[in-house]
């Protein structure tokens, strides 16, 4: 089927979305079908591959082929399809918890093997399937069901973390920006190698409000930067706030105090150091001087693809051996002969 | 100088010695060169779980048993009628193994003050000199004074590097003792080492001394000799578990046209499947080498779900870390491939050691009713054939099977009449390509009348649907809670595998009366022993019969049957009895129980005096 004819509605199954009304999740599954119909693949070689959680119940709702798995081992066997099928389009749908707490292993892993595929990290911060227990992502402090005195775990840097794991294409996004999200997703799947975009959910039953901060019109201007390839870290309500690097620091600067906009950081998603300190600007929004949150694509390098390699192995073993042969195989190099 | 030739029928040599020594390498070599004779032969190779352990000691070392006989060989032999001792540690070890009378072959040099205080003999005892070994033929050699005689040569190696080559001389030694051509060794030597010339030539330097040694001292005046074995007629070569394994495999993934993809996680004794598949990748195989055991079987199944055949090898601790994946399968309804080559649990248990220890975990080991095919292979050369069939019940019904062998088999060698491709039959796949005729929705759960579902992969336009852990309607796949649904296709889990039986080969007796008085009941590597230890009883006149199962779950449906034609059922196991609960639970009936549970196989001795009990 070609796929320039069809919409975002050809992308919706016939089953009831069960998300609570008002859950983030409804916007990402909707900015999905959106860009679907335009990314060139065939409907029949896109595959949806998610865990467990509400997050990845995110199949059911996309008519392509989809596969709702275990908790936190999507990535794998998205590794296991890819490498053996390159030429489908595999996109991951995972939760905080099903990422980064049961599954972390295998995401750093699909990380350094850099496997063609598009994974979709959405991050409420909370375990929304069972019912509110604090997840890696959560805030030191938070109280939850299962920690009534507050969390004493210290959360995980998702982009980071992933970057750490020598990801080749990082990049933030969030369930309340459509168009960036939708920009984000596209830009996850041109990208060739393992894609990692973490999308900020609201999971408005457990952890409503996470990124309310970020997301809300009045705070966004000055809580937020949207990185943008080539042009200065600018934000604020006002555009009249800039990030300037100073030595290995990034400084926050006021373009009213006498620095123009050549005095700051240029955004350049090909540098990595640059996109070590962008995934740190991390902190808190509730303590003084914080930093703004980035949101884009902090960092995009290109790297061989583990599929690929894979394959040019095969074919470097056909020509120098032969395609193999079985009799020969069988044989092997000694045997004898009894009359 | 003359020696006497002296034809024995059946000999079984163990060679041992510290782990370091090079025990396997020597026995292995010995073993291909006996292949190459056409003398029939079986292979025990036992060591220890250390790389390294600690040198000279008790639980260093290293033995490799190899039977030959110019007779049908079905195991390694219980006894020895020769031992190589390379240090007092692998006499220790090994003493109560020997046959009376046996010849003891001991490095003089591996007997000194230091190695007998690291085998921990008592101060001031020496084996070789107080007298313990009368009844026994001992010959000792100086066998690390004449490495290094014969290499001196050799001034680029140190003595380190010289000593190592002291097992070459035992194997030329015995190679002279019974009789054989050096070629196949020497062959292998300048392959193996093409780029060290020195160490090529010093070692083979060494073999011949070992050879001459024999020819030209006085002390030995007989040779021996063993007929090559009247096996059927055709092509043979040597074959050890793991290797048969992947060959089936590879054959299977031939004749199924299903392109082969392995997700694994090293750990003894399965690794080395991954090494020889990794090695072929001229077959079109893709390895990956998973961060744990795990990946390694959601990959295989995100291969399958791909239309690849899919396959995952591990051993028991690696088998408890797929079981959650195991069920998705069983849910998903996809073909799997999940070999176990079981060692001694529980936990890390005995990682070198053999056990029939994983029945009831490929059986139950599962959360829910998660019920799927148990296949396991008797010898060696037989897991070409199991796994080769354990394939075309994964891709024809739709299902994961699971595969057990175990440590004994996989490194286990025989000498194999191997098929040609054109004997192998094609294993037929079916790929749902489009909607059947006059319908406009696509039911991925609808099944036929063996109870199996199509088997459709992405990229396959039209066709796209959703599949997954939570329970299925019937028929349309779609995610049901329903309860009536839920008990439904649980049943129908259950008699799709159940149906299996229909599509698997009778049981039949190996050896026996139709009826008798006991029925040895076997699976996996007893095969041997109950085999030997039934032929025996039978040659004295007793009404002793002998089934081995291939099929594991479901049964062949005669089974009950033949169970019944007997008044008692032995099931000797290597394990604390699990065969055993799973006949009385599914037959009712009284079955005895035979369970060594000591990380070496059963012996055919034993077993007649276990048989004799019951007659
Ligand atoms: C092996 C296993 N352990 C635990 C669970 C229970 N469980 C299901 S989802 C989940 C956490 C989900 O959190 P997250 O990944 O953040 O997804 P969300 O629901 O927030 O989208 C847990 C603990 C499970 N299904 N399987
Ligand atoms: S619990 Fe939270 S994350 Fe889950 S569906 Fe409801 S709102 Fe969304
Ligand atoms: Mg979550």
């Amino acid at each position: 089927m070609a796929t320039e004819t069809l919409t975002a509605k050809d992308f919706s199954t016939d089953q009831e979305v069960r998300w609570c009304p008002g859950c983030g999740d409804y916007s990402i599954l909707a900015q999905v079908q959106k860009i679907m119909p335009g990314i060139g693949v065939p409907k029949e070689n896109i595959v949806i591959i998610s865990g467990i959680g509400c997050s990845s119940r995110f199949p059911y709702y996309m008519n392509v082929y989809g596969m709702h798995s275990i908790h936190g081992r999507a990535t794998a066997i998205a590794t296991g399809l890819k490498a053996s099928r390159p030429e489908l389009s595999v996109w991951i749908v995972t939760g905080d918890g099903d990422s980064l707490s049961i599954g972390g292993n295998h995401t750093i892993h699909i990380l350094r093997r850099n496997l063609d595929v598009n994974i979709m990290l959405f991050n409420n911060q909370i375990y929304g399937l069972t019912k509110g227990q604090y997840s890696p992502t959560s805030e030191e402090h938070k109280i939850t069901k299962s920690t009534p005195y507050g969390s004493i775990d210290h959360p995980f840097n998702p982009l980071a973390l992933a970057l750490g794991a020598d990801g080749s294409f990082i990049a933030r996004s969030m369930d309340r920006d459509p168009k960036h999200l939708q920009a984000m997703l596209n830009r996850s799947h041109q990208h060739h190698g393992t894609s990692f975009l973490e999308i900020y959910q609201n999971c408005n039953i457990f952890n409503d409000g996470a990124f309310e901060i970020f997301t809300e019109k009045k705070s966004k201007p000055d809580e937020t930067i949207f990185l943008e390839q080539g042009k200065p870290l600018v934000f604020g309500t006002e555009n009249d706030k800039g990030i300037r690097i100073d030595g290995l620091k990034p400084v926050v600067v006021n373009l009213q105090d006498g620095f123009s906009k050549d005095d700051l950081w240029i955004h350049d998603e090909t540098d990595f150091y640059k996109a070590q300190v962008l995934t740190r600007m991390f902190d808190s929004p509730h303590i003084e001087g914080h930093f703004p949150r980035p949101f884009g694509v902090f960092y995009e390098t290109q790297r061989p693809c583990y599929e690929d390699i894979m394959l040019m192995q095969i074919e470097e073993a056909i020509a120098k051996k032969g395609k193999g042969n079985l009799d020969q195989l069988l044989r092997g190099k000694d045997i004898w002969e009894i009359a | 100088m003359n020696t006497d030739e002296t034809i024995l029928k059946d000999v079984v040599i163990k060679f041992a010695g510290d782990s370091g020594d090079g025990m396997q390498f020597t026995g292995s070599q010995f073993t291909e060169n006996t292949a190459l004779m056409g003398i029939d032969l079986a292979t025990f190779p036992d060591f220890p779980a250390e790389i390294r352990a600690p040198l000279g000691t008790v639980p260093g070392v290293s033995g490799f048993q190899l039977r030959f006989s110019s007779d049908p060989v079905y195991t390694p032999g219980d006894l020895c009628d020769v031992l190589v001792a390379m240090n007092a540690a692998a006499l220790k070890v090994n003493l109560r193994g020997l046959k009376f009378g046996a010849k003891i072959i001991a490095n003089k040099d591996g007997f000194d003050a230091k190695n007998l205080r690291l085998a921990k003999y008592a101060d001031g005892v020496n084996p070789l000199e107080d007298g313990s070994l009368d009844g026994y033929e001992v010959i000792e050699m100086d066998v690390t004074r004449m490495t290094r005689e014969a290499l001196k040569e050799f001034s680029t190696l140190g003595t380190k590097e010289k000593d190592r080559a002291k097992n070459m001389f035992v194997l030329g030694f015995l190679y002279w003792m019974y009789n054989r051509k050096l070629e196949n060794t020497i062959k292998f030597i300048q392959q193996k080492f093409k780029n060290k010339t020195d160490i090529l030539e010093s070692n083979l330097a060494v073999l011949k001394a070992g050879y001459h040694y024999g020819d030209t001292t006085e002390t030995f005046t007989s040779r021996y000799k063993v007929e090559k074995a009247k096996l059927p007629p055709g092509k043979y070569r040597s074959i050890m578990g793991n290797q048969a394994l992947v060959y089936g495999l590879i054959a299977a993934s031939q004749k199924s046209g299903l392109p082969l993809f392995l997700g694994t996680y090293p750990i003894t004794p399965a690794s080395d499947i991954l090494h020889e598949l990794s090695k072929n990748k001229s077959f079109g195989i893709r390895t990956f080498q998973a961060e744990d055991e795990i990946a390694g079987i959601s990959a295989a199944i995100g291969a399958s779900y791909g239309g690849n055949l899919g396959v995952t090898s591990t051993s028991g601790p690696g088998l408890a870390l797929k079981s959650e994946a195991l069920g998705l399968a069983v849910m998903l309804e996809i073909p799997l491939i999940v070999i176990d080559v079981q060692r001694g649990g529980p936990s890390t248990g005995l990682p070198t050691k053999t056990e029939q220890s994983d029945l009831l975990q490929a059986y139950y080991g599962r959360n829910g009713e998660c019920p799927l095919p148990v296949i396991a292979s008797s010898t060696p050369s037989d897991c070409f054939y199991a796994v080769f069939e354990a394939v075309r019940i994964a891709v024809q019904h739709m299902t994961p099977v699971i595969f057990l062998s175990d440590g004994y088999i996989a490194n286990g060698a025989e000498p194999w009449r191997f098929p040609q491709t054109d004997d192998l039959p094609e294993i037929e796949v079916h790929f749902q390509k489009k909607l059947p005729e006059g319908s406009d929705q696509f039911l991925p759960y609808l099944r036929d009348d063996k109870l199996v579902r199509n088997w459709v992969v992405p990229g396959t336009p039209g066709l796209e649907h959703r599949i997954g852990g939570l329970e299925k309607e019937d028929i349309t796949g779609n995610v049901s809670y329903d309860t009536n649904n839920h008990q439904h296709m649980v049943k129908t889990r259950q008699a799709k595998v159940d149906y299996i039986a229909q599509s698997i080969p009778l049981q039949k007796l190996d050896s026996g009366p139709e009826k008798g008085k006991v029925l040895v009941l076997g699976w996996g590597s007893t095969y041997g022993a109950i085999k030997s230890a039934s032929l025996d009883l039978q040659s004295e006149g007793h009404a002793v019969s002998h089934a081995h199962l291939r099929y594991l779950r479901p049964f062949p449906s005669n089974l009950g049957e033949i169970l019944k034609n007997f008044d008692h059922v032995l099931i000797p196991e290597i394990n604390n009895g699990q065969l055993i609960k799973i006949i009385r639970d599914q037959f009712l009936i009284d079955a005895h129980g035979y369970h060594k549970i000591m990380g070496i196989p059963i012996t055919r001795t034993e077993l007649v005096d276990e048989i004799r009990k019951w007659l």
